[in-house]
C-alpha cells in the first residue's frame, strides 16, 4: 500500500493502481469519457486530469491525466483547482463545439457551467468523440475489426478501407462501450447489423428466443473453449451445465 | 572482408589513404537534397565520360566523389575541386568539359564559375573564404562534401569506425557513457536532454533486452539536416548507433526514416549492408561478445511519429499514436523494453566526442550546450543551405555573415526556429545566442534545426496560421486539447486574418493556449500554440492593426488587402496578360485599371510588374 493525499484527506492507495481508481474510491466525481475499467487506459479525453506535487518538489507542480499516473508514495493530489476545473471547462467547451448534439456531452457540458460552445461549431461535427474505447474493446476481443483511421482533425473510426469489416462478428460491445452512443447498430431477432454488416443471429431450440450472432459463437467455441451446444438452449439449467463442463475444461484443459 | 581488430582497421585505413594519396586532384560533385534537384547526377555522368576520354596523369575516375551536401543549396549545383578547395556554382553539363580543361588539367580558375559576395560583388576563389564556410563549424557534417555517399572504403579512410574500436576494445560501457555525459552532448533532436544520461538510465534498467533506436523521421518544413547526413553520411550515423548499443547493452536498434527520403533509405541500407560485410555490424563484433545488428524502419508520412512514443508504437507496428510518458521509453519503450532513442545529428557526434573526447567537445559551444548545432538555413535568406555552427552563435552572425543577409537587401522581420511548433523571433533578439536554453526563454525553441527568415513582407499571422494549420492536420486526432483545441485556434487565427475577429478574440487565443499546452498529452500538442504566441508575443501590433483597423500591414492577408495601379504604369499590358480573372482592363500605353469586383488578390500582376506600378493597400 501507498500512502497519498487527496484534497487534503490522507488515503492508502493499492501500489500499481492508477490515481484515477483511487481518487474515485473516495468517492470523488471527476469526469473521465475515455476510461473503462474492462480496457487499458488511454489519455485521451484529458477530463479526468488533476493536479499533482510532492512535498520534496519545492513547489513544483504538474497536471497529469489520473487514469495513467500509477499512484506513488507521498503524491499530494488535488482534483478540483480553479486551473484543473478551467481545463475541463475548455476541454468540454471542445467537445461540445464537435458534437454539440450529443445528449452526454451536453449534460457533462452544463455540469461544469458550459451551455453552449463559445467556438465555431465544427461543420459535420459527430457524436463520435474519438475516445478510442471501441478500438481498445474490439481489440481486447481479439477482432481489431475497426480501428482510428487518418490523423489530426481529421481522424475517424472505422472500418478497414470504409468496407464492411471482414473481422467483425457483430458482438456490439463497440456499440456498448460508446460513452455517447455514436456506434449505432439495429436488431430485428433475426439479423443484426452494424457497421455495414448483416448478422445472422442464432436462436434457442427450446424457446426461440434470439442469442447471439452465428459468427460470435463460432468464436467463441474456436477461440474460448466453449462448448458448440451451449448456444443452441438458452435456457438456465442447460447453461449452468455446461459452465460446469467449461470449467472443468478451464481447470484442467487449458493449462498447457 | 571481416575486420576482426582494430588493429586491421588500423591497417585498413592506411591502405585506403595510400590509394587516395596517389590522386593530385579530387572532384567534388555535391549530391545533397538541393545540389541533386539541380540536376547533380547529369553533372556527375557527364564528368565521368568527359574523364574516361581524357587522360590527364594523377586524375582518374576515382579522383571523381559523389559527396553529401556541402552546404551552400542556394547555388546548387556545386562542384568543389579538392585539394585547392575551389568552389564552382551552379555548374551545368555544358560546362563539365571547359572545368577538367581549365581547372583540373591547366589549375586555371574559371572566374565566372566562383561565388560572388553579395557585397563586395568579389569573386571568391576558395570555399573557405567565403563567410558562409569560414564561420561554421562542422562536426556532424564533418565528413559532407568530403566523402563518398555510403562508401565504407571512403569513411574508413578518414578515420570512421575508429571511435567504435576504441569504445568497444578499450572503453567499459560506463566509460563510455561516462565520457558521453561529461561532454554535455544534448538531444539534437529538440529535445534538448543530456544524451550520457539517457543513455545511463537505460544501461540501468534490468531486462535481457535493450534497443537503440535512431530517430530520422525529420517532418518539419523546411528542415533537412538528417536528411542530409543519412544520405550523404550514413556510415557516422551507424557508427554512433553501434557505440550507443554497446554502452547499453542492446543487441538489435532500428533506423526510422520518414516516408519521403527514398534515397536515405538506400544509402542506409547500402551502409548497413557494407558494414556487415566488414564485420562491424553482426556477431561478435571485434572478437568480443558484444553483437549488434540494425534493420530500417519507414515511416508512412505522419509528422508525429517524429515523437519517440508514436515512433516506437509504428515500429511495432502500430497506430502512431503517442502515449503518456509517465514512464519514460528508457526504462519501457519499443515491445516495452528498455529503449535509447536518439536523433540521427545526436548519433552522429558520438564518434567524434569518443574519439577526441568529452573537453574537447565542452570548449566549443556555449555554458551548458556544448558542441555545435546543424540548421537548415532557408527562407528569404541569400545563402539558403546546410550550415553548422557553435552553440550560442547569435542569430545575427548566423543570418548576416553566414546568410549573407536577406535577399534583395530587405529589411529582416523575424526568424522561425524548431520547426512548426518553434516560435518567430523579432529583431530585437537578433543578438541572442541560439542555444537550447536561449530559444526556450525567449518563446521559440531549438527544434531539430530549421530555420526560416522572414523578410518586412511576411505577415505575422499568416505565419501563425501556416504552422497551426500544419499542426492541425499533422496532430495525432488522439488528445482533445491537440486535436480540437489547435483547430479551434487555427479558426481563430483565420478569423484576425480575414478581419472578423474582435479584440477580446485574442486574449480568448492566449487562454486556449494555455489550456491547450496544460492538456495536451504529448510534445505537439504542449509546443502546439507556439506560432501563435511567439507572434502575438513580438508582433501584437500587427494582430491589432488586423482586428482594429482591418488592414493587413505586410499585405499578405487576401481578405484584407487592395490591389491598384498608381501613376507609374505606362500601359505596357504585362499585367493585362498575367491576370486569370480579366480583372485588369486598359489600352496599350494608357493606365490600365482593376476591377476589384472580380479581382482575387492572387498577386500576378505585382509579380510581372518592372515599374512597381502596382499598390498592395
Amino acid at each position: 500500500m501507498v500512502n497519498i493525499t487527496i484534497n487534503g484527506k490522507l488515503v492508502q492507495a493499492y501500489e500499481d493502481e492508477m490515481l484515477l481508481t483511487a481518487i474515485r474510491r473516495e468517492n470523488i466525481d471527476i469526469p473521465a469519457l475515455c476510461h473503462h475499467e474492462a480496457v487499458e487506459p488511454y489519455g485521451a479525453c484529458r477530463l479526468c486530469m488533476v493536479e499533482i506535487t510532492k512535498d520534496e518538489w519545492d513547489g513544483w507542480k504538474n497536471h497529469v491525466t489520473s487514469c495513467l499516473y500509477p499512484v506513488e508514495e507521498g503524491l499530494i493530489v488535488n482534483t478540483h483547482t480553479p486551473t484543473v476545473i478551467e481545463l475541463r471547462k475548455t476541454i468540454l467547451d471542445l467537445f461540445l463545439a464537435g458534437s454539440p448534439r450529443s445528449t452526454v456531452i451536453r449534460k457533462l457540458a452544463a455540469e461544469y457551467g458550459v451551455t453552449k460552445t463559445s467556438y465555431e461549431e465544427v461543420p459535420d461535427g459527430t457524436d463520435c468523440i474519438l475516445c478510442g474505447l471501441c478500438t481498445r474493446v474490439c481489440d481486447k476481443m481479439g477482432f481489431s475489426a475497426i480501428s482510428a483511421v487518418n490523423r489530426g482533425h481529421g481522424k475517424e473510426i472505422a472500418p478497414p478501407l470504409n468496407e464492411p469489416p471482414p473481422d467483425c462478428v457483430g458482438c456490439l460491445s463497440c456499440a456498448y462501450i460508446c460513452p455517447t452512443r455514436y456506434i449505432k447498430f439495429t436488431d430485428d431477432g433475426k439479423t443484426r447489423k452494424i457497421w455495414g454488416r448483416k448478422f445472422k443471429l442464432l436462436h434457442c431450440e427450446k424457446t426461440g428466443q434470439p442469442t447471439i450472432t452465428e459468427e460470435f459463437a463460432r468464436y467463441l467455441v474456436k477461440n474460448r473453449q466453449i462448448p458448440e451446444d451451449y448456444f443452441k438452449i438458452n435456457d438456465l439449467s442447460h447453461r449452468k451445465e455446461l459452465a460446469l463442463k467449461m470449467g472443468e475444461i478451464t481447470q484442467w484443459g487449458r493449462e498447457e | 572482408m571481416q575486420i576482426s581488430t582494430p588493429k586491421q582497421l588500423k591497417e585498413l585505413q592506411q591502405k585506403f589513404q595510400d590509394k587516395d594519396n596517389k590522386l593530385v586532384k579530387k572532384i567534388i560533385v555535391c549530391h545533397g537534397p538541393g545540389c541533386l534537384a539541380s540536376g547533380a547526377e547529369k553533372i556527375f555522368e557527364e564528368f565521368q565520360q568527359v574523364l574516361s576520354k581524357k587522360k590527364i596523369k594523377g586524375v582518374t575516375l576515382e579522383a571523381l566523389k559523389k559527396t553529401g551536401c556541402h552546404g551552400l543549396c542556394e547555388k546548387a549545383p556545386l562542384v568543389a575541386i579538392e585539394p585547392a578547395g575551389i568552389l564552382y556554382t551552379r555548374v551545368k553539363p555544358r560546362l563539365v568539359e571547359d572545368i577538367i580543361e581549365k581547372t583540373v588539367k591547366n589549375d586555371e580558375v574559371i572566374p565566372e564559375l566562383l561565388y560572388q559576395d553579395p557585397e563586395t560583388k568579389k569573386r571568391v576563389e576558395k570555399y573557405r573564404d567565403i563567410k558562409f564556410y569560414s564561420h561554421q563549424t562542422r562536426i556532424a557534417l564533418r565528413n559532407l562534401g568530403h566523402i563518398n555517399t555510403a562508401d565504407i572504403e571512403d569513411f574508413i579512410r578518414v578515420g570512421g569506425y575508429q571511435a567504435m574500436a576504441k569504445a568497444i576494445t578499450k572503453m567499459t560501457p560506463e566509460r563510455i557513457i561516462d565520457e558521453v555525459t561529461k561532454s554535455g552532448l544534448r538531444g539534437r533532436g529538440g529535445g534538448g536532454f543530456s544524451t550520457g544520461r539517457k543513455w545511463a538510465t537505460c544501461r540501468k534498467v534490468k531486462d535481457d533486452t535493450h534497443y537503440v533506436i535512431c530517430n530520422g523521421d525529420e517532418g518539419d518544413p523546411g528542415a533537412f539536416m538528417d536528411r542530409a547526413i543519412m544520405e550523404g553520411d550514413p556510415h557516422s550515423v551507424l557508427e554512433g548507433m553501434i557505440i550507443a548499443a554497446f554502452a547499453v547493452g542492446a543487441r538489435s536498434g532500428y533506423i526510422y526514416v520518414r516516408e519521403e527520403y527514398p534515397l536515405a533509405v538506400v544509402n542506409l541500407q547500402i551502409a548497413i549492408e557494407q558494414a556487415r560485410e566488414y564485420g562491424l555490424l553482426g556477431e561478435s563484433i571485434f572478437g568480443t561478445d558484444f553483437s549488434f545488428d540494425i534493420q530500417i524502419n519507414r515511416g508512412a508520412g505522419a509528422f508525429v511519429c517524429g515523437e519517440s512514443s508514436a515512433l516506437m508504437k509504428s515500429v511495432a507496428g502500430e497506430v502512431g499514436e503517442p502515449r503518456a510518458k509517465y514512464i519514460r521509453s528508457v526504462v519501457k519503450g519499443l515491445y516495452d523494453k528498455p529503449t535509447v532513442l536518439n536523433n540521427v545529428e545526436t548519433f552522429a557526434n558520438v564518434p567524434v566526442i569518443i574519439d577526441r573526447g568529452a573537453k574537447w567537445f565542452t570548449g566549443i559551444g556555449a555554458p551548458k550546450n556544448s558542441g555545435t548545432k546543424a540548421f537548415s538555413l532557408v527562407g528569404k535568406v541569400r545563402n539558403t543551405g546546410l550550415i553548422e555552427v557553435p552553440m550560442g552563435t547569435s542569430l545575427r552572425e548566423i543570418i548576416y555573415d553566414i546568410g549573407g543577409g536577406l535577399i534583395d537587401g530587405r529589411p529582416f522581420k523575424a526568424v522561425q526556429t524548431g520547426g512548426p511548433s518553434g516560435g518567430c523571433l523579432p529583431d530585437s533578439l537578433l543578438d541572442s545566442p541560439v542555444d537550447f536554453d536561449s530559444l526556450t526563454k525567449a518563446g521559440s525553441m531549438m527544434g531539430s534545426g530549421g530555420m526560416i527568415v522572414m523578410d518586412d513582407r511576411t505577415c505575422m499571422v499568416d505565419v501563425a496560421k501556416y504552422f497551426l494549420s500544419f499542426l492541425v492536420s499533422e496532430s495525432c486526432g488522439k488528445c482533445n486539447p491537440c486535436r480540437e483545441g489547435l483547430y479551434q485556434l487555427y479558426k481563430l487565427a483565420v478569423k484576425v486574418s480575414e478581419g472578423r475577429a474582435e479584440e477580446d478574440d485574442l486574449e480568448k487565443m492566449e487562454k486556449l493556449s494555455d489550456m491547450i499546452i496544460i492538456g495536451s498529452l504529448c510534445g505537439l500538442g504542449k509546443s502546439g500554440p507556439n506560432p501563435f504566441l511567439s507572434t502575438v508575443r513580438y508582433f501584437r501590433e500587427e494582430y491589432l492593426a488586423h482586428i482594429k483597423e482591418k488592414k493587413c500591414p505586410a499585405g499578405v492577408c487576401r481578405e484584407l488587402i487592395r490591389f491598384e495601379i498608381n501613376d507609374k504604369c505606362d500601359g505596357c499590358t504585362a499585367c493585362i496578360l498575367a491576370c486569370a480573372y480579366n480583372a485588369i482592363t486598359g489600352k496599350k500605353k494608357e493606365p490600365h485599371v482593376i476591377n476589384q469586383d472580380l479581382c482575387t488578390h492572387c498577386g500576378a500582376c505585382v509579380t510581372v510588374c518592372t515599374r512597381n506600378a502596382i499598390d498592395v493597400i
